[in-house]
């Protein structure tokens, strides 16, 4: 009865009775006025960003739980970094159930917006333009939720980050849709995270169109349940302009979607067309590591029933031209390193409709340059996986309905 | 004209009364309901820690210490207290943090060339620790929380022209946060001299004389080994957001003192989410190689993004630049 009565409390607190909305205009300022706000926020309080650009010198931070950050539009309501002097990135949320809703950044320094152990966060019409185009200078990340149970990225846009346009890393309950991610060196990214859904995004012109990795050395391990369905991936073809070091930077020009290290991934009705050197790519982690938690292979990835092309018409790898020449003028458009964890674990399943082909490495860390390329074998998909409670909770697409 | 006049009597009344006021307010010493009170003091004078309204002489229970190392902070002068409510104690948990009752509060003030230019305050209240800053006006007379923080132009010790950044509310937690909880980060047993805290203790303001306190070297110290300069300056100026449960934990850079496993100290580790931070390096730490080593190329850079600490300063600390130089050119390779 008692604890009855404090879950009672708990609730009303979490919902309160009085939010209030509180409107923010462009202008002398609005750094002050804006940063305040945000910190003098109570939870379900509405912060509005009228129409109009907001030239900031610092980054922005948001740590009061409930709070929506909304503006006019992602055309209309835009928060200028151009001139930012401090702070890793332009808006940085540290608190829960936070909805950001209908406005822009643009040329932050560092990211873009990052949330940071924000439970059920949602970010609903947001773009993040670097306006310059691509360039290694440019921040790394766009839409950067990190360590996050809960995320929902939705009707959002990103363009040229020199990471990942939206990526999401150490996470869970993860939903990435209707989004458009271009000119940036990785599209969409999902890292070290479990239970998600990328599906109906736009992915164009980077280096790499959707990537699905697993990283040893982090706190949070073990990224697998992911489903990449019915996408639109295309033309991701762009020199990779990552800063060297870091892992996108060997993300080869020309990737369509990229599966590492991860586990229980679905690959299925998307179109994947002229993405030059491999429309898919299911491989192992390629660098050293010493984390014994760590399981660097691929384990029950299916690519099933996608639209794809003649596949690697002008790879971004070593010897290139002589293994077009190989294959019959084309790669085929699945590309496995043929890696496995053991013989009893399946890496890759395929339906037939696409043909791939295999390096045949025999074991992780190798070079390409030991691979011997042969036609794929790889099994029939055993059965739908069993998806129902990946992706985003329902309260967070409710919150935007 | 008789009405002009009365007007300016008026005027000399009513400051006349607010200086009294404040004096008066000034002569009680701290008040110990606004420290543990719900709201946020607009001046910093409601809380009585000084008997000056320019801040100058701490009132009784307010404390001044110092640290071994301290954060660079561009080369801000720093001025330090501690208050503890009058019948309570400190308590020592080893070389760690001190441990603070409810009521007392730490206070710091930035100055350059003697100016101040803000004090930030940090409240033990009975929901947990709140950090405020103020920021002092220009005649110096009266500071007033600036909670969306601000820029002030100013010359650093080494005569450099700055935009010197005074944090907003939120960016005090960035640092002073471990699991989403605000937490005090300086007054270390171990980053504290031995002979304050015996002093402490004997006044009887603190329960027990820490083991491990005074381990940490002062970092400019060249007396002191280089790896103890080097990790000693780490831990205090990266050491809270590069921790588990601290801003960074997501890298996976553990920076402690106490940490003792060099991969997570970053040798030889790749980075996360560095992104152009990584400025074409493939690791944090390469032994024996400074010129390849990440956290050189960050610590040696101003610009946002690249950067490291991201908060908190913005010149180079060229004198540290150089002793993580040596400490990792010194490493077998």
């Amino acid at each position: 009865m008692i604890r009855l009565t404090a879950t009672a409390l708990l609730l009303a607190s979490a919902a309160p009775t009085w939010a209030e909305t509180h409107t923010i205009a462009p202008g002398e300022g609005a750094q002050e006025r804006l940063q305040e706000a945000l910190i003098l926020a109570e939870p379900g309080d509405i912060i509005m960003l009228e129409a109009g650009r907001y030239e900031l010198t610092d980054g922005l931070s948001l740590d009061v739980d409930g709070v929506t950050l909304r503006g006019a539009g992602p055309a209309q309501s835009v928060l200028d970094f151009t001139a930012q002097q401090g702070s890793g990135e332009g808006l940085l949320v540290t608190s829960d159930d936070v909805t950001l809703h209908n406005f822009a950044l643009e040329n932050p320094k560092g990211d873009g917006i990052k949330s940071k152990g924000a439970d059920n966060i949602v970010y609903n019409r947001i773009r993040v333009t670097w306006t310059n185009g691509p360039a290694a200078t440019n921040g790394a990340y766009g839409i950067y939720p990190v360590e996050s149970t809960g995320v929902l990225v939705a009707h959002s846009e990103v363009s040229g980050a020199s990471d990942a346009g939206i990526y999401v890393g150490q996470s869970s309950k993860i939903t990435v849709r209707h989004s458009i991610a271009t000119d940036n060196v990785a599209g969409i990214e999902i890292e070290n995270s479990r239970d998600a859904i990328v599906s109906n995004n736009y992915v164009s012109r980077n280096t790499g169109g959707i990537l699905i990795f697993d990283l040893p050395g982090l706190p949070v391990m073990g990224g697998g349940n992911v489903m990449i369905v019915n996408n639109l991936v295309t033309d991701n073809d762009a020199e990779n302009f990552a800063p060297p070091g870091n892992i996108v930077a060997g993300v080869r020009r020309g990737t369509g979607i990229m599966v590492m290290a991860n586990e229980n991934v679905w690959v299925e009705n998307n179109i994947v067309q002229r993405n030059a050197t491999a429309p898919f790519m299911v491989i192992a982690y390629t660098r050293d590591f010493e984390d014994e938690r760590y399981n660097p292979f691929p384990r029950e990835v299916t690519i099933a029933n996608n639209i794809t092309d003649t596949g690697g018409t002008n790879p971004d790898l070593e010897g290139g031209e002589m293994l077009m020449a190989a294959f019959g003028g084309a790669l085929p458009a699945i590309m496995w390193d043929g890696l496995t964890q053991d013989k009893d674990t399946v890496a890759l399943r395929t339906t037939g409709d696409t043909p791939g082909w295999s390096l045949n490495l025999s074991h992780q860390g190798q070079s390409l340059a030991e691979a011997q390329p042969g036609p794929l074998d790889t099994p029939a998909p055993t059965s739908v996986t069993d998806a129902d409670d990946w992706g985003a909770p329902a309260e967070l697409e409710a919150r935007i309905q | 004209m008789r009405g002009g006049l009365s007007l300016i009597l008026c005027a000399a009344g009513s400051l006349a009364a607010s200086v009294m006021a404040q004096a008066s307010a000034l002569d009680e010493g701290v008040h110990d309901e606004v420290i543990s009170g719900d709201a946020l003091p607009r001046d910093l004078a409601e809380f009585g820690f000084f008997t000056d309204a320019a801040a100058r002489d701490a009132a009784p229970g307010v404390h001044a210490y110092e640290l071994n190392t301290p954060l660079f902070s561009d080369g801000a002068e720093k001025l330090r207290y501690i208050y503890v409510p009058e019948g309570e104690q400190l308590g020592a948990g080893g070389e760690g943090l001190l441990q603070f009752p409810v009521g007392s509060a730490i206070i710091k003030t930035f100055a350059f060339a003697g100016q101040f230019i803000e004090t930030r305050v940090l409240l033990h209240r009975a929901d947990g620790w709140l950090a405020l800053p103020y920021r002092w006006n220009e005649e110096q007379t009266e500071a007033k929380l600036a909670l969306a923080g601000g820029r002030v132009d100013l010359t650093t010790p080494q005569g450099e022209a700055i935009s010197y950044r005074i944090p907003n509310k939120n960016q005090c937690k960035s640092c002073h946060s471990v699991d989403g909880q605000v937490i005090p980060i300086g007054p270390k047993a171990r980053n504290l001299s031995g002979e304050w805290l015996t002093q402490m203790h004997s006044e009887g303001w603190l329960d027990q004389t820490p083991e491990g306190a005074d381990a940490m070297p002062q970092w400019h110290d060249a007396s002191a080994s280089i790896q103890s300069r080097a990790r000693a300056y780490l831990d205090v100026n990266c050491a809270h957001c590069h921790r588990p449960g601290g801003g960074a934990s997501n890298s996976g850079l553990d920076l402690r003192w106490e940490q003792d496993d060099p991969f997570a100290i970053g040798v030889n580790k790749p980075p996360v989410a560095a992104g152009r931070g990584a400025g074409g390096m493939l690791v944090s730490i390469a032994p024996g190689e400074p010129e390849k080593s990440i956290l050189v190329h960050r610590m040696d850079s101003v610009e946002p993004g690249v950067a490291m600490p991201e908060l908190g300063r913005s010149t180079i600390d060229e004198d540290a630049v150089a002793v993580m130089r040596e400490w990792i050119a010194g490493m077998d390779r």
